[in-house]
């Protein structure tokens, strides 16, 4: 691999793992809403239960 | 993005653009005769550059539209399209300080006008966040964020013109009153490479700003239920 193919290589890489980084980030903001999302239904389903 | 495009489509859309542009660079366009293969950077480097542009002029526009409407979306879609603006900023400054590596053998020139304006407009941004969170959520936050977004958009024709004012003819000049200074084939391989940059923007644009509304009604919902 010759020093310009690396550099190329490097540039087109680098892209690829800030969207894989950023791919990451919203992967584990998906869980959180998530895990949000479920307690929130299971107080709502509690107060239902409850009231 | 329009209605009747929906986001896995445009996701779809997103990733064929990608395949096309990556098979273009590499098997389409011809080698560069000055430059040779890291020429092949300029693909990739010019359209995230022209996005970040792009999505800071949008961010600058939901701005405007807070100001106009005092419309809380207006504020969070203005906030997503600056924080995509400065992802794509970072990846702009690096991509370019390897291409001026391979090219002038060096990664960062003082000297380019180009590259400062471009790091100064890129600062800027970072600086929208530490004043954004310095402030309590709230009307006045938005206001606050909404003046500082559009007195960035200023910079941006500065830091997109500096290359033709600049005396020093370091940073190369590929778009000239004559048109593009290369072949119908590159000339091609850099648009289809501008699509799929700007598709995958709007995706990740798009797929934020819901993260950033389920996030805010989810904080209305534990509020009314009183948690």
């Amino acid at each position: 691999m010759s020093a310009g193919e690396k550099y190329v290589a490097a540039a087109y890489g680098v892209v690829f793992l800030f969207v894989l980084v950023w791919v990451a980030i919203i992967a584990a903001k998906l869980a959180r809403l998530e895990r949000e999302t479920g307690e929130l239904a299971e107080l709502a389903r509690g107060r239902r239960h409850d009231g | 993005m329009p209605a009747r495009i929906t986001l896995p489509t445009l996701s779809v859309i997103s990733v064929a653009l990608m395949a096309a542009a990556v098979t273009m660079i590499f098997f389409v366009a011809p080698e560069d005769a000055d430059q040779g293969i890291s020429q092949k950077i300029f693909y990739f480097h010019v359209p995230i550059a022209l996005t970040a542009y792009v999505l800071f002029g949008l961010g600058a526009w939901k701005a405007l539209r807070v100001l106009w409407t005092r419309g809380e979306r207006y504020d969070l879609e203005s906030y997503t399209a600056i924080h995509q603006g400065t992802i794509f900023g970072a990846l702009t400054l690096i991509t370019g300080a390897i291409w001026a590596k391979a090219s002038w053998g060096v990664w960062w020139t003082w000297s380019s006008n180009q590259l400062v304006l471009f790091l100064v407009l890129f600062l800027f941004y970072c600086a929208y966040f530490m004043l954004r969170f310095s402030v309590e959520a709230g009307p006045r936050r938005e206001r606050i964020s909404a003046v500082y977004a559009l007195f960035g958009v200023a910079l941006i024709p500065v830091s997109f013109l500096a290359i033709r004012l600049a005396s020093d003819f370091i940073h190369p000049t590929v778009f000239t009153r004559e048109g593009p200074q290369m072949t119908g084939t590159m000339f091609g391989a850099f648009c289809v490479a501008w699509a799929a940059i700007v598709v995958l923007a709007l995706v990740m644009y798009s797929v934020e700003l819901a993260g950033k509304r389920t996030d805010a009604h989810l904080r209305e919902l534990r509020e009314a239920l009183g948690r």
